[in-house]
């Protein structure tokens, strides 16, 4: 299985958008990168841009590791992504809009009902409930694989709490800092409006009782989450309070936070805590992280809440295989970015099928993230195989699969040299009550290691700045 | 702001601080030591230094005896001692970066940066010319910081109420180290007045930098009352109680001004000021002076107490 490179093009050639970065590459000495590199990691590392990795005992804070080659997409390239991501969170929406209301999509035949009611992620609190100004999913992050020159797929929805916003804005920075002769030579679309952007958004759903200039914080589990520095990070540029959830508390249905001057009405919630652990009166009464009531403030219309309760509903691996259908239901058109094809091992056939490829397929719990409890069948051990076709046998439904896909390669700068490496793209897509709107890029993660193809940073991923190239 | 928020830049304040004094008394323990046996030093120095931290009960658990490896060990790096200059580091850095964004990225450096050098530092046994290089890297570090937030930080809110950390912290150092070399260090058998004595007070002076104050102040040989009168009483002299509760009242009304509204905090902070004004040094020993530091302790916990009550939960 050969991969597309982005740079040559698979034939040992060279694509147009990387014409100067390749003859800048050929001009640097090794040396020269070896120490720009080292020069970012200690940039990273002062600034303290760390993230957890949970289970792991040895060190609480670690550094993602950043690859000082940026990956370039062009501008036609870029245009037709953002219409396809655009197309596809208005999907979304819609849909969590109709399986949280009126429900046509189940009764048309859409999607399988069971799906919909036995996920665990589907929130009764929400049936019927109109979220402020009909928005779901405030920010989506999509991500995306590339398999040739015009192939892109969406290989998941994040619709949750989706993180890495905040690696795509300080890659570039650092990159800005580094070098800075690569910017006078190419024309890079910028990407430092991400937090206006996000500001405006939130803003446009506060509830109809805030007042014209709402007050809007992000809550955070705390500075033990593996996403902690984000959390700061994003507060810090939108210029709102970072809250816990110790610091926020009910009254009448109202949410308040305990200032120094006290306690202050707060209209939109950025909330970076799951569901399950929002709010200890309704999801999980052990919860230390959450604030109790925060949920009845939510319902009487107090207080909104980004993203909603209940958008999980739309982003499992299970309701993914049916986005396409999703999306030309809804839109009435048909789907700009495709799926990876997807066996749902729920379907007797298609479980069969996977049960004898495992080794020649990708199989993800459903409700499985970040690259855990999953299996790629042709780097996997004999063992490794033999649990997951137990698992299959045992509880198909809690299955997909996928052909192990020919992620596309970048040119990284390795231990050897350059050398090109599997990436992903996560581009961040925001919905407000004026619309959507879209940085140009994303956050590119990269498989450093030769011939790896998962990119997650709990996995030893990297991530590289991301180019959507103006001319 | 969100209390919790002004809660850390309070406490951030405080550990450095406490790091720092730390650090001085260990810096002039050592020097107590250097004391030919000659002169007769009691040997009761490295308890003393336990006592002056506030942590005789801790110490005693982990340790048997005061010596000097089993002091140092302790009150620089024992994490389990709440107290070590490792964990005033720690929690310091812990509550700095629970509120990242109200630090200015000088202050959040120079705390992130000696957290990082720190682990340098307690990887290997030490010897007492290294030591004495980790005690004024310590004494840098507070410097760089306290530095970094009065040249960088904005002057509102964030900035009062780590300032005020700062004074809380500095008094209650001030008083405790008066009130156990008072006690603690002389040997009964001891003449006041000899030179154990004088070398003792001196080292005390030393270790509030405040040795060449004293003569310029007073301009005569070092003596118990006028040393009192330079850390109690002394105005100009910034670690003495006087000095700190100027500062405390002023943050303290900056904020109320701020807020339009003064509170207990206020009161109880311009009561204690006004004490110290109205009393003479003589009151202050004919009463004991140990006597007058137990209480003014009580009082600035009491304070502590008042400002986390109207401002910090």
């Amino acid at each position: 299985m050969v991969a597309f490179d982005e740079m040559t093009g698979g034939e040992g050639g060279l694509r147009a958008a990387y014409g100067e970065l390749d003859r800048w590459l050929k001009e640097a000495p090794p040396e020269m990168l070896a120490l720009r590199r080292s020069q970012a990691e200690l940039f990273f590392r002062r600034i303290g841009i760390t993230f957890a990795v949970y289970g792991d005992e040895e060190s609480t804070e670690r550094l993602i590791p950043f690859d000082i080659i940026p990956r370039v997409l062009t501008k036609p390239e870029w245009t037709k992504l953002e219409k396809g991501l655009r197309q596809r969170v208005t999907a979304l929406n819609m849909f969590l809009a109709d399986v949280y209301g009126p429900q046509e999509c189940l009764k048309a035949g859409i999607i399988p009902p069971d799906l919909v009611y036995r996920n665990a992620c589907y929130q009764l609190q929400m049936v019927d409930f109109q979220v402020p100004h009909g928005i779901y999913c405030h920010i989506a992050g999509i991500d995306i694989v590339r398999v040739d020159a015009d192939t892109f797929y969406v290989l998941e929805d994040n619709a949750r709490t989706p993180s890495g916003v905040s690696y795509m804005m300080e890659n570039r920075e650092v990159m800005l800092r580094l070098f800075p002769e690569l910017f006078a030579t190419h024309r890079v679309a910028p990407v430092d409006n991400y937090p206006d952007q996000l500001l405006a958004t939130l803003r446009s759903v506060a509830p109809r009782t805030a007042s014209s200039d709402p007050t809007i914080c992000l809550l955070t589990p705390g500075q033990y989450n593996s996403a902690f520095y984000e959390h700061s990070f994003l507060a810090d540029k939108l210029g709102v309070e970072l809250v816990e959830g110790s610091d926020l508390l009910v009254k009448d249905d109202v949410v308040y936070m305990r200032t120094t001057q006290g306690p202050k009405r707060v209209d939109v919630i950025y909330r970076r805590i799951d569901d399950d652990f929002i709010d200890p009166l309704v999801f999980r009464s052990d919860s230390v992280l959450g604030v109790p009531g925060i949920i009845g403030a939510y319902k009487a219309g107090n207080v909104t809440l980004a993203n909603a309760v209940g958008t999980g509903v739309s982003d499992d691996k299970a309701v993914y295989s049916y986005m396409p259908e999703i999306v030309k239901f809804f839109t009435g058109e048909e789907p700009i970015l495709k799926n990876v094809p997807t066996y749902r091992c729920r379907e007797r056939e298609a479980n069969a099928y996977v049960l004898d490829n495992l080794e020649k397929l990708v199989v993800k719990e459903v409700n499985g993230s970040g690259g855990y409890g999953m299996l790629v069948g042709p780097h996997a051990s004999k063992q490794q195989i033999d649990t997951f076709r137990k698992k299959l046998k045992a509880q198909p439904e809690g299955f997909i699969a996928q052909p192990t896909l020919a992620l596309s390669t970048c040119p990284t700068f390795v231990a050897s040299g350059v050398a090109p490496r599997h990436v992903d793209l996560r581009p961040y897509v925001l919905s407000g009550a004026n619309g959507i709107s879209c940085v140009p890029g994303g956050l590119t993660r990269v498989a450093l290691k030769e011939g790896s193809l998962v990119v997650n940073s709990s996995q030893g991923g990297g991530t590289k700045d991301t180019w959507v190239l103006d001319a | 702001m969100l209390s919790r928020t002004a809660d850390s830049l309070y406490w951030v304040s405080r550990y450095v601080e406490r790091a720092e004094y730390l650090a001085r008394i260990l810096d002039a323990t050592t020097r107590l030591t250097n004391l030919p046996s000659a002169y007769g030093g009691a040997g009761t120095e490295w308890q003393s230094a336990v006592a002056t931290a506030g942590c005789e009960d801790t110490f005693a658990k982990a340790y048997g005896e005061a010596n000097e490896r089993n002091v140092c060990d302790f009150l620089s790096f024992n994490p389990d001692n709440p107290s070590s200059i490792r964990n005033c580091f720690a929690l310091a850095r812990s509550n700095a970066r629970a509120v990242r964004t109200a630090l200015t990225s000088e202050m959040w450096d120079a705390l992130n940066g000696a957290w990082l050098e720190l682990q340098r530092f307690e990887r290997k046994r030490m010897d007492r010319e290294e030591f004495a290089r980790f005690l004024d890297w310590v004494k840098g570090v507070s410097l760089a910081f306290d530095g970094s937030a009065y040249r960088t930080m904005l002057r509102d809110d964030g900035y009062w109420f780590s300032r005020l950390g700062v004074n809380v912290e500095r008094a209650d150092n001030t008083a405790r180290i008066l009130d156990v070399k008072y006690h603690v260090l002389l040997p009964e058998t001891e003449q006041v007045g000899g030179s154990l004595d004088y070398f003792q007070w001196t080292t005390m002076l030393r270790e509030v930098s405040a040795l060449t104050a004293y003569h310029w102040v007073y301009r005569q040989a070092v003596k118990p009352t006028l040393i009192a009168d330079l850390l109690i009483l002394n105005r100009r002299m910034p670690r003495s109680l006087a000095s700190c509760y100027e500062n405390i009242s002023r943050f303290l009304d900056q904020i109320g001004d701020a807020y339009n509204r003064h509170g207990p905090a206020q009161r109880q902070a311009r009561r204690t000021l006004t004490n110290l004004a109205n009393t003479p040094i003589e009151a202050v020993l004919q009463r004991g002076l140990h006597e007058f530091i137990e209480d003014f302790i009580t009082e600035n916990n009491r304070l502590g107490n008042v400002i986390v009550e109207q401002y910090l939960q």
